[in-house]
């Protein structure tokens, strides 16, 4: 089972039920629109990775995956609007090619045309294509059901937090070492960290890869190795090793289709990260996101959102709420698409500027009102960066009170910090100083989290009402906001087209892959969504 | 007195410490010969005596180390070279009075992280009004006109945005270094400035990271390297200085 968190019998805080449900509430105001916005459209992304669900792999001499060739092909001759389904398997049926993979090729020299079945035509495509995907949903069943056969056999860490730890040298081949090595210094989970500028691409790489810069390719063929190498390990160590990797970026929809076939345990996926931080198209990260989301709700994989982000940008105390905002509104897009508390890995982290008096005591207020906010869901704990200085000594003192401050608050993930942050990126020995930072602090705390109750009018309870009050207020803004910026609209679009989050301006009409998104045209089909949804 | 040594707890002990990690077992047995070869590689590093006062196994293939010992070497402070700062250090509303007068219109500044770097922070630190070191980032200067381009940015698309807006002043910013990224991304960001520009009328080429070394300059093809611990301010007073203070009067054509 997912992380689980420790049972807190009554609040901390004491937060008022009425205020919280209200900022549940304004939170689902905020995030219908844009649901209804996501309905509304399809992606490339969103066509490619149904294509993939059914099966079709691999790619042309040139590296181009035969899914983004089919697209191609297919959007050249009856557009996106109508979703990919139909064409595709009306040519199938049709007899154009025996299967999908033959198919894209002839399609990727000109060799077929592709048109929108009508009558009985459209109904033996309709029932061709449903059939496939459905195969493909039903692998990524088997494989959810792998992983529950797994953890039963070899058991779930018996600590908590679990300790989450990075790869990242660019070769999945010296990946799988170093991760195996990880493993057997403790680590729960094992994150391999994308090769920078990824998330920019309109495709996703094939095969297994040996050269990235600052990370490693996300492909189907990494993904499989990087799995069978911690079952491996998973089978040494008697526990099961999880694996992480990022669905975000102008793929999410397919690299989230990938992880559910080949068994990742997490993702990163974040409603509003690419976006913000990536400088993706509003419109097309929502149709993405959704997509995705119920993809791994079905897989059973658990979510990382990256809230964090916000306070590498903006001010750790004066940004706390928007923190809380984001992890409001990624529950609500989380909840919408499928997923279930266990899965919602909330993100947040410990940036608040060391010379702040008392950032302690306001680093523990954010983190409880996180708990207790979201009693059931798994937060994910990240380390401080910002104000790491390349003082080591200064450095590893931050991460053992960043440690202590996840005990004290039951997170349920915690990504190891590194003494070495913004210095280099992480030695062997820093590594293993870090994770013995992690377990004096959990051996020593022990199960401090059950004699730690903040006194109800002291600093931290206030200081957490505080941040729950500013939330409200922020997504009452949100939800009246009318933008200055074209075409924005009110509400949540607008908020972000005028730099609410991470003070960066990100209008509806901007950012990149704008260009692959369609608003669906009647008749739109697409197998994928449908099964997705009909459960 | 231009001759030091370190200073561990009594002048001129000359006492150091370094860790490092070997790629040999120091379980059971093994431990005397990993301390071993831990003492002859600081001894071959000058420290004599070396205290090897720290060995753990990290797993059966490697140990770490933490050394204490004494170097003999002398540092002479009069041959270490440095980039002094060759500009002077002006407030904001020093800057912003300084461009109103000598420029009479708002100075321009460009910036973007190039290549693939995702990393803003950098960039950020320098042009966001929240700034950075405790001072505002260049976005709160009244006189400057800021046009953060954001990540990975590429190198035709930063000349034509330059262009475009006339910039005075192009700010790159390089955080990722793997396979040396940063210095080949700068060299082909300067170069494509100069082919699309003639010399007289380039904007002022600007290149920042916690990686960079101030004395490469000329060898990265720009005006100015800022390395880690710059803040807005010393950016803000060196655009003022170069643009406007040096440039004098020359280049007031249109006002913007």
């Amino acid at each position: 089972m997912p992380p689980q968190t420790s049972p807190t019998t009554r609040t901390k805080l004491d937060l008022d039920p009425v205020t919280v449900r209200k900022a549940r509430s304004l939170a689902q105001e905020a995030g219908r629109p844009i649901v209804e916005l996501a309905q509304q459209h399809t992606t490339v992304s969103v066509e490619r990775a149904t294509l993939r669900l059914a099966g079709l792999q691999g790619a042309d001499a040139d590296g181009i995956p035969w899914v983004n060739r089919l697209l191609d092909a297919v959007r050249g001759d009856v557009g996106l609007e109508h979703g990919i389904a139909l064409p595709v398997w009306d040519a199938l049926v049709r007899g154009e090619a025996e299967d999908l993979s033959t198919l894209a090729q002839k399609a990727s020299v000109g060799s077929v045309r592709f048109r929108l079945p009508e009558g009985r035509d459209l109904t033996r495509a309709r029932s061709a294509s449903a059939k496939q995907v459905g195969a493909g949903l039903r692998r990524v069943d088997a494989r959810r059901r792998e992983r529950d056969r797994l953890v039963k056999r070899f058991g779930d860490p018996d600590h908590q937090p679990w300790i989450y730890l990075i790869v990242a040298t660019g070769d999945i081949y010296e990946d799988m070492p170093q991760a195996q090595q990880a493993a057997r210094e403790g680590a729960d989970i094992i994150a391999v960290i994308r090769s920078t500028g990824q998330s920019l691409l309109d495709y996703v790489p094939e095969g297994p890869t040996r050269e990235g810069f600052a990370g490693t390719y996300a492909t189907q063929e990494n993904f499989r190795l990087m799995r069978a190498a911690l079952d491996e390990s998973s089978k040494e160590l008697g526990r099961y090793v999880r694996l992480t990797n990022y669905a975000s970026g102008l793929c999410m929809p397919e690299i989230a289709a990938l992880a559910g076939l080949e068994r990742l345990d997490m993702m990163l996926n974040d409603s509003m990260y690419g976006i913000l931080f990536r400088d993706i198209n509003p419109v097309r990260t929502f149709v993405d996101q959704r997509f995705s989301r119920q993809v791994h709700a079905r897989a059973g994989i658990v979510i990382n959102t990256g809230e964090d982000n916000y306070l590498t940008t903006a001010d750790a105390v004066e940004a706390a709420h928007t923190v809380t905002v984001s992890q409001l509104l990624n529950e609500y897009f989380a909840k919408e698409a499928g997923l279930e508390d266990w899965q919602l890995g909330l993100g947040h982290a410990f940036e608040i500027d060391p010379e702040v008096p008392d950032s302690f005591r306001l680093e523990l207020a954010h983190a409880l009102l996180a708990r207790e906010l979201f009693p059931e869901a798994p937060l994910k704990w990240m380390p401080p960066t910002r104000h790491m200085t390349g003082d080591v000594f200064r450095g590893y003192l931050l991460d053992a009170f960043f440690n202590l401050a996840g005990m004290l608050t039951g997170q349920g993930i915690l990504l190891v910090g590194m003494m070495t942050e913004a210095v280099v990126t992480p030695w062997l020995s820093d590594r293993d100083l870090a994770l013995q930072n992690v377990r004096y602090v959990m051996n020593a705390a022990g199960n401090l989290a059950e004699d730690f109750h903040p006194s109800p009018d002291g600093f931290i309870a206030q200081r957490a009402r505080q941040v729950l009050a500013e939330s409200i207020e922020l997504l009452e803004r949100i939800h009246a906001h009318e933008s200055t910026a074209p075409g924005a609209g009110p509400g949540l679009l607008a908020a972000i087209a005028d730099g609410t989050f991470g003070l960066m301006k990100r209008p509806a009409d901007g950012g990149r892959g704008l260009d692959g998104v369609a608003r669906k045209a009647p008749g739109y089909f697409n197998p994928a969504t449908d099964l997705l949804e009909a459960k | 007195m231009s001759i030091v040594r370190p200073y561990g707890d009594t002048t001129g002990d000359g006492m150091v410490q370094l860790s490092f990690t070997l790629p040999i077992s120091s379980v059971g047995d093994q431990s005397k010969l990993a301390e071993g070869a831990a003492a002859q590689l600081a001894a071959k590093m000058g420290l004599d005596p070396a205290l090897v006062v720290h060995a753990k196994p990290m797993g059966p293939d490697f140990t770490f180390f933490v050394v204490y010992g004494r170097v003999h070497h002398l540092v002479d402070t009069d041959q270490v070279q440095v980039v002094e700062r060759d500009y002077p250090l002006l407030t904001p509303k020093e800057v912003n009075l300084a461009i109103r007068k000598g420029l009479r219109r708002r100075l321009t500044v460009v910036g973007a992280c190039i290549g693939s770097d995702a990393h803003t922070v950098g960039i950020d630190a320098i042009l966001n009004i929240k700034g950075f070191a405790g001072e505002k980032g260049l976005e709160y200067y009244r006189e400057l006109k800021v046009v953060n381009l954001g990540a990975q940015v590429s190198v035709p698309q930063l000349v034509e945005r330059a262009r475009a807006e006339k910039a005075d002043a192009v700010l790159v910013s390089q955080v990722v270094t793997q396979r040396d990224a940063h210095i080949a991304n700068t060299r082909e960001m300067s170069a494509a400035f100069r082919e699309s520009y003639p010399s007289s009328r380039r904007p002022l080429l600007i290149v920042g990271g916690p990686r960079f070394d101030e004395t490469m300059a000329e060898q990265l093809g720009v005006d100015r390297v800022f390395a880690r611990g710059t803040t807005p301010g010393e950016v803000a007073s060196y655009l003022t200085d170069q643009l406007v203070t040096r440039r004098g009067p020359a280049r007031q054509e249109v006002p913007a």
